[in-house]
Order: structure tokens, then C-alpha cells, then sequence
């Protein structure tokens, strides 16, 4: 038998899809084939690297190269110069940002580095379209160990030991939710998987779904035997079309070898597993709305109790968990309870997939050990803060999370303590901000969001949210009040108190955490009209340098607000009280004299007073 | 196939399609490993490096050594290709020269299974014609 010498994986996550990596693919196959080596090197491709922002990636196995940004024209070039004569195509290596230098390999690449994957094992190292390669990863032997050699509850016990917690942003004990659900007799009971993912810029259950979808169907088939239910469902956003397609693939092959289906293994136990799909409504995440919406009903939340565990999907006992939680659980059946609880914090076990984003060098999907700090996350795997600038915060927990600062660098990461820091684990979302982001406008954004996605069902969510939105407009436009910043943290825990669901009881945090942290910034908006980062376009001020001016006296002719004053030849001065910013004379100065700045020279009341008379 | 109906069926399917991620595994933790480096420049296809590289991934593979083979570029040494670097885990590498498959049996047999130097090394520091 012939063996294949070199492996390259192609990324086909969502990522790399969209920046042609299929085309690349085809072109790497067709070349080899041009030079007769299909026999000798495999293609093959992949769930998301994790490296999406550099992508497409392709990775060269046995010697790990990582190649990032690859086109379809680079194929010929890499196949003569690094399959064919052994050296590697330079200009395509990761440049490291901070000695930039190329990293020939991913061994050595800081963002892998402090990574451990538990839960994004394969992705990237396997073909999501191929169950056998997902086989030759152990894939289905915990489901086979289980069956054979625990009970459902010595299973749950296994769970409950290794401390798993719900990674879909409450975390909940995983094996105290499966036992709940186990100990509900129905004649009906349904496994969950919430693949709805709304976090906007979350794309973890994603890429595990697209990179390794068969650790989800053996968990959710896991939980089917340990809660005693025959029937699972996978409520997935229609918008993740890749998803969906490597999920019905996955679903096929496995029943087509009885991984899935009657009799699994031998085992008196069945199981199945069909696709549901959301419209992308962020609300719908929730667990009761996503029932609702399962069941055809509008997706709107209800109250708890009644939890799914007793009374869920048609009003049987229902299991919901998270995508990420489930990929755990082949791997903690596997290797042990202990094993897993050896890694991450006191309460929180295991590791968490993030998706850092925003003002930094290395964006991506990461997976780190719980207790890991912010700072090793930022500097070390993300390769620091883009262009230089200082770093300012970092939002946790989507939309309704919080802003930590650099106090919060070095706290060990977990769910208590960004519960503490006043923010949130929710689903992983890390979004870096630096000097030139502005607080109050951050805060405005998700607000934004929020507004949008309230579903409207309970006052306090859908009118408290609108009028934090509206407050923190007025502010931003340079038109707050000191009643305002106190209505803002009024209101937000009015609304944290009384909304319904999660949605509502978590809005205000990027509110509530960035007047904790970044009071001086309102302060600012509030009292000086002054947005020091420049984003508030209200806050900006035209204004006239003493230096370059020569005193042509051009502006002041243009003003249509006569703002402008100064005898000729002498520096002229903008009364930005009169000041409509309607950027005539910015526009009329052949001086470059005039730019638009977030503050200017403020002067006394007395002194302003002699520059308008005059 | 007929479907994986019990979990010994499982296991044998998994030693099926074990061989063929075994690189990828290997790939993980080269260091552990014994690591043989092919020269595959010109020169060194020309002079037959091609099936010495074939020749150590198939025995190998066949006699259970835990190995990764790679090929690299040019390593200035043509005068002697097909050269080939291995590198014992926790030893400096190691260059032969003129190698070819009786060179690599020698080889995987005396240097790679029990330490032993044989003839054919080229000095490392030496790397002018
Ligand atoms: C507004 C809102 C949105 C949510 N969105 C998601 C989501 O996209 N994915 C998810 O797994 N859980 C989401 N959750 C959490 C679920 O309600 C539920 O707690 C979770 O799916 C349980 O799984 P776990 O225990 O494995 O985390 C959301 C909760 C709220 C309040
Ligand atoms: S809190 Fe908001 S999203 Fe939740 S039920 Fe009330 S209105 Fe709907
Ligand atoms: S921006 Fe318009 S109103 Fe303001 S000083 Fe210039 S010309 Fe006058
Ligand atoms: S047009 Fe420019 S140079 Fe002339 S007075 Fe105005 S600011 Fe000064
Ligand atoms: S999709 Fe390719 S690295 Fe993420």
C-alpha cells in the first residue's frame, strides 16, 4: 500500500470559505495531480484553525507549516518549492507580529502555544466530512464505553465529577442538568443541542460544528442514555449553512454505520438526531424561547419554573445544552472525571473557547484552561494590542457583558470572577478595545443591539433598554446631564430586577460596568462636551492652529455664524459656542490651518466674552 | 460496509483507518520523535532521493519505529545527495550522505534502532565543495 508523505489541510471553516479557500483546495489537487503525486500527498479539508482573520490556511503535516493567506495562484508555487524541492514559500509564513519574523511552523506560533484544545481537538487536524477520520480520533468510543461499561448513572456521576459546567453562558453543573432530566419519568424525553448562536461576532459552536460535528452526536447520544431519551434535536441558525450541511453529512454517515439509529452498539438503547433551524434571532438562544420556536410557537421566553429539564419540548422533559459543552464530553468520558477537574479553577473545570477579536494583532478562535489570566490571553496568544496603541479594555460576554480594564489583567479567568469583575463568561465573545475606542459609545452599541433583539414580551426589557439607548444617544451627542449618568444606573438595575428572561436581566452590564470603570469618560461627555478618543462625532471641534494660521482671514469671510475672529495677519479663533460645524471653513483655508480635534483651547468666561465683542 | 454493530466492531474500525492519521498524530509532537529529513531539492531527486524518502517511510512504518519523515530543501551538501538528517529524540542531527535503500536499512537498523554511528556522516560544519 502506498502511503501518503505529506498532508495538507486545507481550512474549510466558515472563514477561510469565504476567502476562497474551496478554490485553493481544487487548485492544490489539480497541480499535484499535473506532477503525478495525488498518490503521494493528500489534500484534505478542515474545520476553522482558529486563524480566520489570516485565512485561507493551510497547514503542511509532517512539518507543521503553517501557511496563511494562500490564493488559489499560490498553489503552483507551493507544490514546486515546498512539496516538490522542500523549501518553504516564505512570504505566505505567519509573520510574527511582534520580532516580525516568519514562524516556519505552528509549533512555534505564541498563539498556540498556552492553547489547549479539549473541545476543538479536531478541528483543524481532521475532514469533518469523513466520519472514518473522525473514527481513527476515537470518535464514538466514549458512547461505546458508556454502553458497555456504565450505567446511565454512573455516567451522570462521571459528568457531575469532572466538574463540566454549561458553556452556553450560565454554567450550569452539566451533570446535575442531566440527573434533573434523568430523574423526570416521561414516556418522552428529547437531548437539546443549541447550536443558535447569537452572539454577534461569536462563531465557536460554529466552527465546532463545521471542524468536528460527529463529538457533538456521540454527546448528545450520550445524553440520550444517560437521561433515558431516544429522540435528539439541533436547534441551528439558518445562517450557518456550512454547519448545516457537514451536520447532515455527519448525521447520514453515522447512521448509515448504526453509530446512530436503533441499537447502537449492540446496546438496548436508540437514538437519533434531526436538524432544526432558527431564523437568527438572538432572543431564540435562550433556552424556553428555543423550545417555543421548536415547537412552531413564537420565540419568546417563558418563566422558570417549569425548567425544560421538567416540562420542554411538547411539554416532555428536555435537555439543553450548548454545543461547546457537549464536545467535552467524549473527551472527559475518555480520559476521566479527574483528569478533566485536574485542569482550570477551583468551580470552573476545563477549558473555554473564545473568540478574541477587536484591537488585536492575533484575531481567532482560541481554547484555553479555565484561570488563565487576561493578560496571557491578550499578550501572549493574541500577540498584543494592534499598531502599538494602549490597551483600554476588553468586553466579555457578548451583548450583555462587561467591560474589564487593565485592573482586571491579571485575574484568573472564570465564571465567578468575571461574574465579580462585573461582567460575564457568557458564550466567549472577547472583543479588544484600545485608546481610540470610546466607552460611552461602546456601552451604546450593544445597547443598540439589545433594543433590537428584545423580543418585546416583558416592560422592562423593551421599554427600559430604549430609553438606555436613548439616554446614552443624548450623551454621545454632546446633550447628557449629571441626571442622566445617575437615570443610566438607575434604570439599568431597574431592568436587570424585572425583565423576564436573560436577555433582559443582563442588558444594562455594558452600561452598568463601563460607568464602574469608565466613569471619567461620561464625566467627560457629560460636563466638558469631550469625547477624548475622537469617536463621538458631536464632540468634535473645529479648530483653528495659532502656529499655521496666517491670518487671511478667508474663514472668517465663509462663516456663515460669524464664529470666527481675528484681525488680519493674526491668528484667527473659533467660538465654538456660535460654531455650527458645518466645515466651511476648513474647507476654505488653503493653510491647512483648521482641523477638526476633540477639544480645544478652552478659555475663561471673561476672556471668551472680550473675543466675541470684538 | 455492514455497520459498526458492536464496539469490537468499532475498535477494528478504527485500527482500519488509524494508519492514515497516524502522520497527523506524529505531527503533534515531532520532538518525541525520530525525525528523518530528506533532501528533495533538484539534486537531490535527480540523484535518486525520491525513493530513499519512500524507502524510510515504508520500513519504518513497517518494522513499528515511531517516525516523522519530511522532506527538506537543499542542505548544500550535493556533492553527496542523496543526503539525509535524522534526528534521534534528545540528540544533535545527524547527516548522511549518499544514501540509498541499502544506506537507509543500515541505517534504521544501526543508527536509528540501536545508536550506533555508521560510515557515511558528513561533518556539519563542513559544507564547502
Ligand atoms: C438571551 C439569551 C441568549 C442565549 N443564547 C444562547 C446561545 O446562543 N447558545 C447557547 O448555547 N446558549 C444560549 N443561552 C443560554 C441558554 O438559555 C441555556 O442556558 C444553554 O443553552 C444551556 O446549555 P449549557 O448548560 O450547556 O450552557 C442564551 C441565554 C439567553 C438568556
Ligand atoms: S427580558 Fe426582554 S427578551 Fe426577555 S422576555 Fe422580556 S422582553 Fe423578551
Ligand atoms: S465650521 Fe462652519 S460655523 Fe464653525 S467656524 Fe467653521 S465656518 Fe463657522
Ligand atoms: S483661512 Fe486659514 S489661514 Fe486664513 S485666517 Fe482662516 S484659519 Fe487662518
Ligand atoms: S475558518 Fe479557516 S481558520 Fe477559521
Amino acid at each position: 500500500m502506498s502511503r501518503y508523505k505529506i498532508h495538507l489541510l486545507v481550512c474549510g471553516g466558515t472563514g477561510c470559505h469565504s476567502s476562497e479557500s474551496n478554490l485553493v483546495y481544487e487548485m492544490l489537487r489539480d497541480e499535484l495531480e499535473r506532477k503525478g503525486l495525488e498518490k503521494d500527498v493528500q489534500v484534505i479539508r478542515t474545520g476553522c484553525f482558529g486563524f480566520c482573520e489570516k485565512g485561507p490556511i493551510l497547514k503542511i503535516l509532517p512539518d507543521n507549516t503553517f501557511y496563511t493567506q494562500v490564493k488559489p495562484s499560490d498553489a503552483k508555487e507551493i507544490i514546486d518549492e515546498h512539496i516538490i524541492k522542500g523549501r518553504r514559500v516564505y512570504r505566505l509564513l505567519y509573520t510574527d507580529p511582534e520580532t516580525e519574523e516568519h514562524v516556519p511552523d505552528s509549533k512555534q506560533m505564541d498563539f498556540y502555544k498556552k492553547q489547549l484544545r479539549i473541545a476543538l481537538r479536531n478541528c483543524g487536524t481532521i475532514d469533518p466530512e469523513n466520519i472514518d477520520e473522525s473514527i481513527a480520533r476515537d470518535a464514538y468510543q466514549a458512547l461505546g464505553k458508556a454502553l458497555t461499561e456504565y450505567t446511565p448513572s454512573e455516567t451522570i456521576d462521571l459528568i457531575k465529577r469532572s466538574g463540566l459546567r454549561g458553556r452556553g453562558g450560565a454554567g450550569f453543573p452539566t451533570g446535575l442538568k442531566w440527573e434533573i432530566a434523568a430523574k423526570n419519568n416521561a414516556d418522552r424525553k428529547y437531548v437539546v443541542c443549541n447550536a443558535d448562536e447569537g452572539d454577534p461576532g461569536a462563531f465557536m459552536d460554529r466552527s465546532i460544528l463545521e471542524g468536528d460535528p460527529h463529538s457533538v452526536l456521540e454527546a448528545m447520544a450520550i445524553c440520550g442514555y444517560c437521561i433515558g431519551a431516544t429522540k435528539g434535536l439541533i436547534y441551528i441558525r439558518a445562517e450557518y449553512p456550512l454547519a448545516i450541511k457537514r451536520l447532515k453529512i455527519a448525521i447520514a454517515q453515522a447512521q448509515e454505520y448504526g453509530l446512530l439509529g436503533e441499537h447502537i452498539l449492540g446496546a438496548d438503547f436508540s437514538f437519533d438526531v434531526t436538524l432544526r433551524y432558527g431564523a437568527g434571532a438572538f432572543v431564540c438562544g435562550e433556552e424556553t424561547a428555543l423550545i417555543h420556536s421548536m415547537e412552531g410557537k413564537r420565540g419568546e421566553p417563558s418563566n422558570k419554573p417549569p425548567f425544560p429539564a421538567q416540562s420542554g419540548y411538547l411539554g416532555k422533559p428536555t435537555n439543553v445544552n450548548n454545543v461547546e459543552t457537549l464536545a467535552n464530553i467524549p473527551a472527559i468520558i475518555l480520559k476521566g472525571a479527574e483528569w478533566f477537574s485536574s485542569i482550570g479553577t477551583e468551580r470552573s473545570k476545563g477549558t473555554k473557547v473564545f473568540a478574541l477579536a477587536g484591537k488585536i494583532n492575533n484575531v481567532g478562535l482560541i481554547e484555553v484552561p479555565m484561570g488563565i489570566t487576561l493578560r496571557e490571553i491578550i499578550y501572549e496568544i493574541g500577540g498584543g494590542v494592534k499598531n502599538g496603541k494602549k490597551f483600554k479594555a476588553v468586553q466579555t460576554g457578548g451583548p450583555s457583558g462587561g467591560c474589564l480594564t487593565e485592573k482586571h489583567l491579571d485575574t484568573p479567568i472564570d465564571y465567578e470572577s468575571l461574574t465579580a469583575a462585573g461582567s460575564m463568561m457568557g458564550s466567549g465573545g472577547m472583543i479588544v478595545l484600545d485608546e481610540d475606542d470610546c466607552m460611552v459609545s461602546v456601552a451604546k452599541f450593544y445597547l443598540g443591539f439589545i433594543v433590537d433583539e428584545s423580543c418585546g414580551k416583558c416592560a422592562p426589557c423593551r421599554i427600559g433598554n430604549k430609553r438606555l439607548h436613548e439616554t446614552l444617544g443624548k450623551i454621545t451627542a454632546g446633550k447628557g446631564t449629571q441626571d442622566d449618568i445617575e437615570k443610566l444606573r438607575n434604570l439599568g438595575s431597574v431592568i436587570k430586577d424585572a425583565s423576564l428572561c436573560g436577555l433582559g436581566q443582563t442588558s444594562p452590564n455594558p452600561v452598568l460596568s463601563t460607568l464602574d470603570n469608565f466613569m471619567e469618560e461620561y464625566l467627560e461627555h457629560v460636563h466638558d462636551k469631550k469625547c477624548r478618543s475622537g469617536r463621538c462625532r458631536d464632540l468634535l471641534y473645529y479648530v483653528i492652529s495659532k502656529e499655521d494660521c496666517i491670518g487671511c482671514m478667508a474663514c472668517k469671510r465663509v462663516c456663515p455664524t460669524h464664529a470666527i475672529s481675528g484681525e488680519k495677519k493674526e491668528a484667527h479663533v473659533i467660538n465654538q459656542d456660535v460654531c455650527i460645524k458645518c466645515g466651511a471653513c476648513m474647507e476654505k483655508c488653503q493653510f491647512d490651518a483648521i482641523s477638526l480635534m476633540n477639544d480645544y483651547p478652552r478659555v475663561s468666561a471673561t476672556a471668551a466674552q472680550t473675543i466675541t465683542e470684538s | 460496509m455492514d455497520g459498526i454493530k458492536t464496539l469490537a466492531d468499532l475498535k477494528k474500525k478504527q485500527e482500519e483507518v488509524m494508519s492514515r492519521m497516524s502522520l497527523r498524530d506524529r505531527a503533534e509532537n515531532p520532538e518525541s520523535l525520530v525525525q528523518v529529513k530528506v533532501a528533495m531539492a533538484t539534486c537531490g531527486i535527480a540523484s535518486g532521493a525520491k525513493e530513499v524518502m519512500e524507502y524510510f517511510i515504508e520500513e519504518l512504518y513497517k518494522r513499528k519505529i515511531d517516525a516523522v519523515v519530511t522532506q527538506t530543501g537543499c542542505m548544500g551538501y550535493c556533492f553527496a545527495e542523496p543526503t539525509v538528517e535524522i534526528s534521534l529524540p534528545g540528540r544533535e542531527a545527524i547527516v548522511f550522505g549518499y544514501v540509498d535503500t541499502r544506506k537507509a536499512d543500515e541505517i534504521i537498523e544501526r543508527y536509528i534502532k540501536e545508536g550506533e554511528l555508521v560510515d557515511g556522516i558528513i561533518p556539519q560544519n563542513y559544507n564547502t565543495i
